[in-house]
This record gives C-alpha cells, sequence and structure tokens, in this order.
C-alpha cells in the first residue's frame, strides 16, 4: 500500500533561545516556575505607545543558530509584522521576519550522511499561552516576546525515520551551539512537519498537509508515519487530500483536521516602522563562531575515534558530557610534556577518553543517576587522577564506580580523588608481599582447607571463593587478579 | 519662560491657567481632563524650591497642555477614543519626562481627532474643539485640543504629534507656531502610534523661541525608540543672512485658496525686500504624496490597532460571549467610524493580492518624494508652501466627505512621508478674521535653522 508512495517531507522547527531577557524587552526570559504574568513589561503585553527593543543577545544566538546550520548569515536583515488577533498575541501582531531574514540556505547532515537542505530561518517572538477552563479561558504572557529562530527545511526528507533523525539532529545541533536549552518537555523546540506523497515516478508533488506544533522525535516520527498511511489510504480509495492544517493527538497516535486552506489566514504582512533594518558584520559573526565553540560534526569525528557508534549517538545528546571530553582532551595536552613519549601518551590518552565515555554512558546515564546530570561534572583534574589510579592498579572497575558517583557529592568538588578513594575504602592493595601475607593467613584458616584440597585436586573453580576469601580478609582492597595469581603460586 | 527671577510664582502661573483652562472648556471644549489638584501641588513644590534657593530647571512652574496621545499617569490617557476609556497609564512617554524633569507642569490633557485620525479634531469620541478666533468652525487637527490652548493664551505652549499635518495645519487655523520635528528627532516612546513611520513629537507655542528651547529640552536619541536620530538638535547651528528660499510652483493653482496665495505672494515679497532670494521650481512627484501617504499610513494604523481588543486595558464590551463577539463588539463600539475606514483601507492594501499593487507602489512613491525633495534642496535652504488649500472650515462641512477631508492633507503630508522638518508660521488673517499660516520646510536635521530662520522674519516683519 504505502510502500508504492514516495513521501516528500519538510520540516519547520521553531526554537526557543536562551537568552537572559525576551526579544524586545528587558524582562527575564526564563519563566520556568515563575507565576503567571510575572514576566512581562508593558511592551510584552501592549501597552499603547511602546515601542520594541532588539536584544543583542538574541541576535547573537542566531547568527549561532546559522553558524551551527551551514547557513549564509546575511549582513542585512529586517523584521515584518504578521497579523492575526488572538489573546496570546497582544499587539495582534507577531513580529517575524518575512522577506528579509537573518540565515539563508544552509544544509544539515545526518549521522547517516544524508544531507536535509535548509531553506532560510529567521528570527522572531513567541506569543503567550491560554489555558482553556469550562466557562472562560486564561492568558500568561511570560513566554510572549521569547525570541525564536524558525528553521525552514527544504522538502528533502523522505520517510519518517529521516524526519525523526533529522529533528534530532536540529536539537544536537542547536543544544551543542548554545543557541536552546533543548528542554522539549517545556516546548523549547516544536516541528511544524508538512507531508505529502505522490508516485515515485510522478513528477508532481502532491498535495500537503501540515501537522503543527509537535513537541518530541517520536511525535514528529509517528505523526509523518500516521500522516503517510492515512493519505496512501485516501488515495488507494481514488478519493483526494485535502490541503490542511491537522493536530496530533499523542495519546491517541493520530491527526485529526483543524483548518483548510480556504480558512487560512491572511496575515497581512508588513515592513515592521518600529524597528530599523539590522545591520551585522563579519567581525561580529567571527566572534559567535568563536564562542559557539566546536561544530557538531567536529564533535562526532571525536567521539568516533574511541568509542562505538552507538555510544557516540548516546552522548551527543548531553552536549554537557561531550564538552567535558573535550575539554579533558584540552586539559592533557596542555599539562602533557610534549616530549617524545607523546604518541604512547596519546594512546593512553584515548583510552582514557573511552573509559570515561564509558563511564558517563553506562553509568552516569544509569537511570537511577541521571539526576546527577544537572550537578556539576567532575573536575578534569579529578577525572585525570581516576584514570591514573585505575591504571596503576589502584581501584578496581567497582571502586571506580564508587569514586566516579562520589565526585557528585556536593562535598566533594573540590577533593582530590586519592582523597575521595581512601574516605571510601577502595584502594586496592596492590603490595606483593602484604598480599602474600594475606593469602597466607587465609590459607592458613581452617575453612579453606577443603577448597585448598578441593583445587589440588584438579578443581580449579575453587580458586574464585579463595579470592573472595583473600577479599574479606583485606576488607575488599586486595587487587584480586593479584591474589589469583599468589593463590595460584602457593597452591601449585 | 522663566520664573526663577520671583517675579510671579508658579502657583499664580499656574491658577491662572487653570482658571482659563476651565473658562474656555466651556465654550471651545478644549480639555479631555484638567489636571487641577496634581499641578497646583507640583506649582507649590517648585515654589518651595526656589523660595529655598534649590536650582530648578528651565521650564520651572510653566504650565502646558498635553495632546491626550501622549501617555503618562496623570489622569485618563484616552487619545480621545472610547476604546481607552478607562485607560491609566503606568508609565510615562520620554518626551513629557523630559519636559516634567525641566519642571513644566501639565495643567490639562488637550482633545484630538480619535487616535489623531483626522484633520478638525471632530472625529474625537469627546465631541470637537472650536476655532480660537470663531465657534462655528475647526479647531484643525489632529491635535486642535493643543493649537486651540496656546492661541486662547491658557498655556504658554503645548504638545503635539503630527503623522500628516497633525501639528502644521491647527497651527495655521489658530494662528499660532507649530514644530513638527524630523523624523525621530523627539522620542515616540509612550506615545499612542498612529503611523509609526510618519509619527512625529513636536510642540505648539506663541513665539518661535520657545520652540527652540523645547526643541532643546526633548530631542534625542532614547534607548526606548530604535528610530529616535543620534543627538544633533543642541549642537546644530543657524547661519543668518540671506538665504534662498524656494516656491514650489505646483503649488500655486486654482485648488488653494485666494487669500492663502495672496499671503503666500506677500511673504515671498516681504523675504525678497529683506534680500533673501527666491528659487521657483516644479516638484511633479508630490502630486503623489497624498494618495501614498493614504496607503501607507492607514496599512500602518490598522497595524497598530490591532492590539486595542478589549482584553488587558480599556474598553470592552459587555454583549459578547464568545471570543469573536468580543473582538467584534469591542471594536465596533470603541473606534469611531475614521478609524474604522482607515483600519479597513488598512487591511486591504496589505492583504495578500492587493501588497504588491498599493504597498509597494506607495512605498516606491515615497522614495521618489524623497528623492524629489533631496534634489529641491540643493537648490535652497528652505521651502516656503501652505499648510493647507484653505482656511478654517465650518463644523461638519467635511464630515461627511472624507475625501475632501484626506485634500485637507495635501500640502503637509509630503514631508512626513519625506521625514522632514516642518514648521508653520502666522502670517496675519483672512478679511473674515481666520488665521493664517504657512509652513516652512528644511531638509532633514535643519529644525534649529527653521526655527532661528522664523525668529528673523518677526524680527524684519
Amino acid at each position: 500500500m504505502s510502500e508504492t508512495y514516495l513521501p516528500t517531507i519538510g520540516i519547520e522547527c521553531h526554537v526557543q533561545l536562551c537568552t537572559k531577557t525576551k526579544l524586545f524587552s528587558e524582562v527575564d526570559n526564563d519563566a520556568r516556575g515563575k507565576s503567571p504574568n510575572s514576566c512581562m513589561s508593558p511592551v510584552d503585553y501592549a501597552l499603547p505607545g511602546m515601542l520594541p527593543r532588539l536584544n543583542q543577545e538574541a541576535v547573537e544566538l542566531s547568527v549561532r543558530a546559522g553558524l551551527a546550520l551551514n547557513a549564509e548569515i546575511n549582513l542585512d536583515c529586517r523584521f515584518d509584522r504578521k497579523h492575526y488577533f488572538y489573546p496570546d498575541l497582544p499587539k495582534g501582531y507577531q513580529i517575524t521576519q518575512m522577506y528579509h531574514p537573518i540565515i539563508g540556505a544552509g544544509h544539515v547532515e545526518l549521522p547517516d550522511g544524508t544531507k536535509i537542505r535548509i531553506e532560510h530561518a529567521h528570527l522572531e517572538e513567541d506569543a503567550g499561552k491560554l489555558s482553556h477552563e469550562a466557562t472562560y479561558s486564561l492568558v500568561d504572557l511570560n513566554r510572549a516576546g521569547t525570541p525564536l529562530v524558525e528553521i525552514v527545511s527544504q522538502p528533502d526528507i523522505h520517510s519518517a525515520a529521516h524526519a525523526r533523525d533529522y529533528a534530532k539532529e536540529l536539537w544536537r545541533l542547536m543544544t551543542h551551539a548554545g543557541v536552546t536549552l533543548g528542554d522539549l518537555y517545556n516546548g523549547n523546540m516544536r516541528f511544524d512537519v508538512n507531508i505529502s506523497i505522490a508516485k515515485p515516478d510522478s513528477d508532481q508533488l502532491g498535495t500537503r498537509t501540515e501537522v503543527k506544533n509537535l513537541n518530541s522525535f517520536r511525535s514528529v516520527e509517528r505523526a509523518v508515519e500516521y500522516e503517510i498511511k492515512r493519505q496512501a489510504k485516501l488515495l488507494d480509495k481514488g478519493e483526494q487530500v485535502v490541503q490542511e492544517t491537522r493536530g496530533w493527538n499523542d495519546a491517541t497516535g493520530e491527526t485529526t483536521g483543524q483548518r483548510s486552506k480556504e480558512g487560512a489566514a491572511d496575515y497581512r504582512y508588513m515592513p515592521e516602522p518600529d524597528l530599523p533594518p539590522l545591520h551585522l558584520t563579519e567581525a561580529m559573526i567571527e566572534a559567535q563562531r568563536t564562542k559557539m565553540g566546536r561544530p557538531l560534526s567536529e564533535t562526532r569525528a571525536f567521539l568516533r575515534q574511541f568509542v562505538s557508534e552507538n555510544i557516540v549517538e548516546v552522548l551527543l545528546d548531553y552536549p554537557k558530557l561531550t564538552a567535558k571530553l573535550h575539554s579533558l582532551k584540552d586539559y592533557w595536552l596542555e599539562s602533557g610534556a610534549s616530549d617524545q613519549k607523546s604518541d604512547q601518551q596519546a594512546a593512553t590518552h584515548d583510552a582514557w577518553l573511552k573509559k570515561i565515555a564509558n563511564l558517563f554512558s553506562s553509568v552516569l546515564l544509569a537511570e537511577e543517576n541521571t539526576s546527577l546530570l544537572n550537578d556539576e561534572l567532575p573536575s578534569d583534574a579529578q577525572l585525570s587522577d581516576l584514570m591514573a589510579m585505575v591504571d596503576q592498579a589502584e581501584l578496581s572497575s567497582t571502586g571506580m564506580k564508587e569514586v566516579f558517583l562520589k565526585f557528585f557529592d556536593p562535598e566533594m568538588h573540590f577533593k582530590e580523588t586519592r582523597m575521595i578513594a581512601k574516605e571510601l575504602g577502595v584502594i586496592q592493595e596492590n603490595d606483593l608481599s602484604t598480599l602474600e601475607a594475606i593469602v597466607d593467613a587465609v590459607l592458613a584458616k581452617p575453612e579453606t582447607k577443603q577448597a585448598q584440597a578441593d583445587y589440588r585436586a584438579g578443581q580449579t573453580k575453587v580458586l574464585g571463593f579463595l579470592v573472595g576469601q583473600v577479599m574479606k580478609e583485606s576488607h575488599g582492597k586486595a587487587n584480586p587478579s593479584s591474589a589469583q595469581t599468589i593463590l595460584k603460586s602457593k597452591l601449585g | 519662560m522663566q520664573i526663577a527671577d520671583q517675579t510671579t510664582s508658579a502657583v499664580s502661573l499656574v491658577q491662572a491657567a487653570l482658571k482659563k483652562a476651565h473658562h474656555f472648556q466651556e465654550t471651545h471644549h478644549i480639555f479631555t481632563f484638567i489636571n487641577d489638584e496634581s499641578a497646583l501641588e507640583k506649582a507649590r513644590a517648585i515654589d518651595a524650591k526656589i523660595a529655598q534657593g534649590e536650582p530648578v530647571g528651565r521650564l520651572a512652574g510653566v504650565p502646558y497642555a498635553l495632546k491626550d496621545n501622549f501617555l503618562s499617569p496623570e489622569g485618563e490617557t484616552t487619545a480621545s477614543a472610547h476604546i481607552l476609556t478607562g485607560f491609566q497609564s503606568p508609565i510615562t512617554a520620554t518626551a513629557v519626562q523630559k519636559l516634567e524633569a525641566e519642571g513644566a507642569i501639565m495643567i490639562g490633557r488637550t482633545n484630538l481627532d480619535a487616535f489623531a485620525h483626522g484633520s478638525s479634531t471632530e472625529n474625537s469620541y469627546y465631541g470637537p474643539t472650536q476655532n480660537s478666533k470663531d465657534l462655528e468652525r475647526v479647531a484643525g487637527g489632529s491635535s486642535g485640543g493643543s493649537a486651540v490652548a496656546v492661541a486662547l493664551g491658557i498655556v504658554p505652549f503645548a504638545t503635539g504629534t503630527d503623522t500628516g499635518g497633525s501639528i502644521r495645519q491647527p497651527a495655521s487655523f489658530n494662528g499660532v507656531y507649530g514644530i513638527k520635528p524630523t523624523y525621530g528627532t523627539i522620542s515616540r516612546y509612550g506615545v499612542v502610534a498612529m503611523a509609526s513611520s510618519t509619527d512625529c513629537v513636536g510642540f505648539f507655542a506663541r513665539e518661535a523661541a520657545d520652540l527652540d528651547l523645547l526643541m532643546e529640552i526633548c530631542a534625542g536619541q532614547d534607548s526606548k525608540d530604535l528610530t529616535t536620530l543620534p543627538d544633533y538638535y543642541q549642537t546644530s547651528s543657524f547661519k543668518p543672512g540671506s538665504h534662498k528660499i524656494g516656491i514650489v510652483k505646483d503649488f500655486d493653482n486654482d485648488a488653494i485658496d485666494p487669500e492663502i496665495r495672496q499671503a503666500l505672494k506677500t511673504k515671498v515679497e516681504e523675504l525678497q525686500s529683506n534680500g533673501h532670494e527666491i528659487v521657483e521650481f516644479d516638484m511633479p512627484t508630490l502630486k503623489y504624496a497624498l494618495a501614498a501617504y493614504y496607503i501607507i499610513v492607514p496599512a500602518e494604523v490598522s497595524s497598530n490597532l490591532s492590539r486595542h481588543d478589549g482584553i488587558r486595558y480599556g474598553f470592552r464590551s459587555q454583549q459578547s460571549d464568545s471570543l469573536g463577539d468580543l473582538y467584534y463588539h469591542t471594536r465596533d463600539e470603541g473606534f469611531m467610524p475614521e478609524n474604522k475606514r482607515r483600519i479597513m483601507i488598512g487591511s486591504f492594501v496589505l492583504s495578500s493580492g492587493s501588497y504588491d499593487a498599493y504597498y509597494l507602489k506607495a512605498a516606491k512613491a515615497r522614495t521618489l518624494i524623497i528623492n524629489e525633495y533631496a534634489a529641491a534642496f540643493e537648490k535652497c535652504d528652505f521651502i516656503l508652501a501652505p499648510v493647507s488649500p484653505n482656511p478654517a472650515f465650518k463644523l461638519g462641512a467635511k464630515v461627511n466627505d472624507p475625501v475632501s477631508m484626506y485634500l485637507e492633507d495635501v500640502l503637509s503630508v509630503p514631508l512626513n512621508l519625506a521625514g522632514l522638518p516642518g514648521l508653520t508660521i502666522p502670517v496675519g488673517q483672512t478679511a473674515a478674521g481666520l488665521d493664517l499660516g504657512l509652513q516652512l520646510v528644511g531638509p532633514r536635521r535643519s529644525d534649529r535653522a527653521l526655527i532661528k530662520f522664523a525668529e528673523t522674519l518677526k524680527e524684519k516683519a
């Protein structure tokens, strides 16, 4: 059925910028946890005589967004008014960029190498929020005036999976560039998806529908899957797809018609006379390129050097963690002597990065620990020392994990790794004579006699029991592999 | 205007102004609000300061009238529109802040055409203001109340806004000076917007010199209005002596009242006898100005008035039980017919399918007009022209003929489209005793030169 059609998909993505203040007023842009209508100024609630004043930081973050999209930054851009009446839009128009957007053509490369072209991206303000009660509705303007960058793709996507991958890649690009907090639950990124299907040999696109306001990668994927099936069913029956805006119901997994093209609003765009044209300079753009840190593609290539593909993709969802790995590498390059051993050192460092990346993915991202992500990450020195102690066999892998988790204890922030390991009592006993003495003590115990006899009789698996006894005798500090070697030689 | 020499007191000035305000309110309907209590309180505070030898501002104790489209917490800001009924502003317009910082005392808010839409003050929700010379005639508009308040000697100065002649025309109808500055000279922050790209804050006064002081105080860049120009007024100057005065030949036709044409001729002769050079030229694109203006301005008006939806402030219709109804009835009952007419024209010219044919064409005409003025000011220092095609007309004469009312603006709007400064100077009266004014127009940022030049004309006259 649906296999006989080729879907064509374009996505518009609204990204809320993490600026300190709103796009056109000096009011706090972060309304999380604030009471309704407490983050707004007369400019935001559109008192008569109020004029927009442009937030420079929002312009800078837009430039970063453009650079992350490999896009042309337009040195001259302008603002326009888009008119419609709704209580969440206090001025009766949204200030946006219809004719001269700040970001021109660009592209996004998905992890599998597929390129999706960006048509343009523009800077605009968000609207407020309505909540509907039984007999009345309430308006909250805390979000009104939050800066948004709207990224408009070309219709280069041809599957639900790619639609999801594209949405996710945008999220990564924007969070790694520091453009947005990327909190999907709170609507920091929202997707409008345009979908049409046509026979693969047709030279014309089918009639498209738009599914608005999707706020997760999964819902993007599911909505596209649903629409492809729905449209295919219509076409198979010889019916027509109606050009319309559809809403997504996450609970039922269905889209429903909202507004047909005939009912579409005429937004009566006009140039915004209260804001002069915006002129950017190459110097300003270069400054943002420096400030935004490494491009996502570079980070991906960096991670691929030492961890497997699936862990790379997991870590890329946490810009904070990948930034830490970059920072560690830089730290070692700066602190390491540039002597003849550098090749060997580099190999060590790659092994360390792999270990730390694995600690991140297996320990920190384990479900019970994810709350730690909100805390400060361990320092470069702490993690370096941790790796050195592991290399010296001073810590077992269990001990390493214990120390690593302890780093997140606020009281441990400034403590040296060794101190923490000592306090936890997880430093391994590696001294051979001390270990020998412990092994001797264990072998002298009457309860181990049977096991010793069994081992000598060829039942080598009892060695595990004996090693366990050594660990117990050493209060867990013995290096188990050394203990095993000593045991073998004594029993052999 | 200074009272620091203690020959008079702020209290006596303000008391006198309030008394006159109440007196003329009965006959001329000048004010939408008279600031009895707060004005006297402020006057007493200034007198106390002077008595104690403390420094006071350059306008200490000077009473003034505020066009009722400037936001300030004193009185309701209504813009003479029903839809703003009950609107008490929490903020103060930049221009008002600057005047008050110098000690000026607002004694009343003046009547205007609702949202400044009009040329006669007849479109006010509160009814028309009467002409200072003839109660049967219009005050002009939209700043009619302010012009009449100054003409009748209630206050030495008043604020106005000029989007298409709203200061210059009522100044001319009431025999006072009125300045429409270069676009962007005075902040529009806190002024109820009519058309953002042409709105200008300006003043009425009986002396040109007073305008200079007011401009000196209020001009300047404002971070709250990104369209304000970098400061220039205070450092600009004027070279006395012989000047080249341009006369636009196109304006000398039958559409202009013969007494106005005669007044212009008399002034030209006077200028020549005073050693100024007269340069005559055509400005063929100016005839498109009115059409372009009545596309661009309604477009911006329809947009700027969108915020008046009954949701957050001002009037809300009670007869609504759905959102659509609320918008419909609030805006239907809250706006005056002229407001609605401009909203409809504006919405039309911006609608898809009309935008290119109307709005973009008008924008192109605007560019041509700007260029034509630039070329004109290569040939002369100032242009002298009529302000309006006729002196003050009878109340009700044009209210049912919007096009003839719009034609009232034919000579004043080209400046607004070009962002140029214009100054109305009183030049006498008609045989019937109606005031006549002419406008001096200069290149951008020539505001001070215009005022200073006007002062020299008065000395010579």
